[in-house]
């Protein structure tokens, strides 16, 4: 029986109207821990993500959170409690501060500077004009964005694939230590051995459908070769 | 020398030997265009030909709609027909825009009640067909360049800057708080041109009104009232149009679950 917090798919089909990318998908996604979605691409990974916060809906079928349809949820409430990162880390114009105030606004200077070391970035960052940061910082600023809003989950839409080795590893150990704070942090990679590094459970997505589900040692020993190949099996 | 009767000139005619006579100028933009190779004579024949049939047409009609004996209902009907072409017109060259022609419509007939309010409701103008026809043709043609162009810039903003309206989406914003910045860029894009040009008036160009008033024997002191009264008209009917349009627009690119929609097809840039 999942947990209150899970999110329950039923029947769910998402994506373009005539051309689904998500098809009769029933799931449950676990809300503790860190659940990496994985899967060849165009398999409906972030397309299965963007459904958890109501940035799409889907073309049929329900998800629910907290025994609450996503319906029935305001949806500003509803992405306050379940927030969202993305690739390309949006950088909105002005200073870091400014970034801050658009998810709380009247953000106090003590605030800013806590959720700045909460991320691991430099304090006196924060009257710097945003547009300057590295690419690593400019993600976890926004995770410091995000996490002003109090989520109960953080989805991360590959979050780290467009930076190198060394700010990836940065924003890894920061989304575990989310998840081992009790944020439960949903996240789409390609990267497999990213996947080995982080994962508590795996989802593996292919062809619009649920391939497989579960802790990364079971699926290790699949029979199926796409999903051991999905979760970078040795 | 030509036979113009420059008494009839004061009084702003300049009779069918004068028109005649500027025609002159047409042959020497085709003459320059002959001498370039700019291949654009035919073009040029053709527009002002067709900007002659079309005001003569214009003002052979408006002899039946401004004369202070006609009914005001027939300046009035003048003024809906203008606000419907200016919608059509508008949803021809912004086709994309989700419902173009009715919020082009609440936009220039928000406008027109506006300004026009403010015009006769102060009495600054008489309310007779003489002034409501030009008048509300100058708040709906100056409007129409600034909606078609704010139209525009909306729906490339919502295409090209989806990552960062989504991430705003995404913190909880509203649709309405998270599409402000496009928004005011928009319009400042749409406006700032008619503010240039206000500010240009008088030092680059002498207006049409302005002219038009002084060939026709009114006082230039009176004339440039009128003119500056104008330019006011202007400004404030292209703010109030665009900000209705962008409103508007603003409300079809969201769907009721604060969801920034996918547009029906390609939007060109």
């Amino acid at each position: 029986m999942p947990s209150a917090d899970a999110f329950e798919l039923r029947g769910v089909d998402a994506g373009p109207v005539g051309d689904p990318i998500l098809r009769g998908v029933d799931l449950d996604v676990p809300a503790n821990g860190v659940t990496v979605l994985a899967g060849p691409s165009g398999a409906g990974k972030s397309t299965l993500l963007r459904l958890l916060n109501r940035l799409d809906d889907p073309l049929a079928g329900e998800i629910r959170w907290r025994d609450r349809r996503l319906t029935d949820w305001e949806p500003t409430e509803l992405r306050r409690q379940v927030a969202m990162v993305f690739q390309r880390a949006p950088v909105f114009p002005g200073t870091v501060r400014e970034n801050l105030a658009v998810a709380l606004p009247h953000i106090t200077g003590d605030r800013a500077v806590h959720v700045l070391e909460h991320v691991g970035l430099e304090t006196d960052l924060l009257d710097q004009d945003a547009e300057t940061l590295s690419g690593g910082e400019a993600q976890r600023m926004c995770v410091a964005r995000a996490l002003l809003t109090d989520p109960a989950v953080l989805l991360a839409d590959e979050p780290t694939a467009a930076l190198d080795r060394a700010a990836r590893a940065t924003v890894e150990d920061l989304g575990r230590s989310l998840a081992e704070s009790g944020v439960a942090v949903i996240w789409v990679s390609h990267d497999t051995d990213q996947l080995r590094r982080l994962a508590d459970h795996v989802i593996v997505l292919a062809d619009g459908t649920v391939r497989a589900m579960g802790h990364l040692a079971d699926l290790d020993a699949s029979d199926d070769p796409l999903v051991r190949r999905s979760v970078g099996a040795p | 020398m030509l036979a113009v009767d420059l008494l009839a000139v004061d009084q702003g005619d300049i009779g069918t030997v004068g028109l005649a006579a500027s025609g002159v100028l047409v042959l020497v933009a085709v003459a320059i265009s002959l001498w370039r190779r700019l291949g654009l004579e035919r073009s040029l024949l053709w527009a002002s030909l067709r900007a002659l049939v079309q005001l003569l047409l214009v003002g052979w009609v408006l002899q039946f709609v401004v004369d202070p004996d006609d009914p005001l209902i027939f300046s009035v009907i003048w003024l809906l027909a203008m606000i419907g072409f200016a919608a059509y017109t508008t949803s021809r060259r912004a086709a994309d825009v989700p419902k173009v022609l009715p919020l082009s419509m609440i936009a220039y007939t928000a406008s027109a009640v506006v300004v026009l309010g403010v015009l006769f409701g102060f009495g600054i103008y008489e309310l007779e067909g003489r002034t409501l026809v030009p008048l509300a043709g100058m708040v709906v043609g100056n409007s129409l360049a600034a909606t078609v162009l704010v139209s525009r810039q909306l729906l490339i903003a919502a295409s090209e800057q989806r990552g960062l309206i989504e991430a705003r989406l995404a913190l909880g914003l509203t649709a309405s708080e998270s599409f402000q910045p496009q928004l005011r860029q928009a319009l400042r894009t749409a406006l700032v041109p008619q503010i240039e040009s206000t500010k240009a008036v008088g030092i680059v160009f002498l207006p049409g009104a302005m002219v038009g008033l002084i060939l026709a024997g009114v006082d230039p002191a009176d004339a440039v009232k009128v003119q500056v009264s104008v330019m006011y008209l202007v400004l404030g009917s292209v703010a109030t149009t665009t900000a209705v349009m962008s409103i508007g627009i603003s409300r079809e690119l969201f769907t009721p679950a604060q969801q920034l929609r996918r547009p029906a097809r390609r939007v060109d840039t």
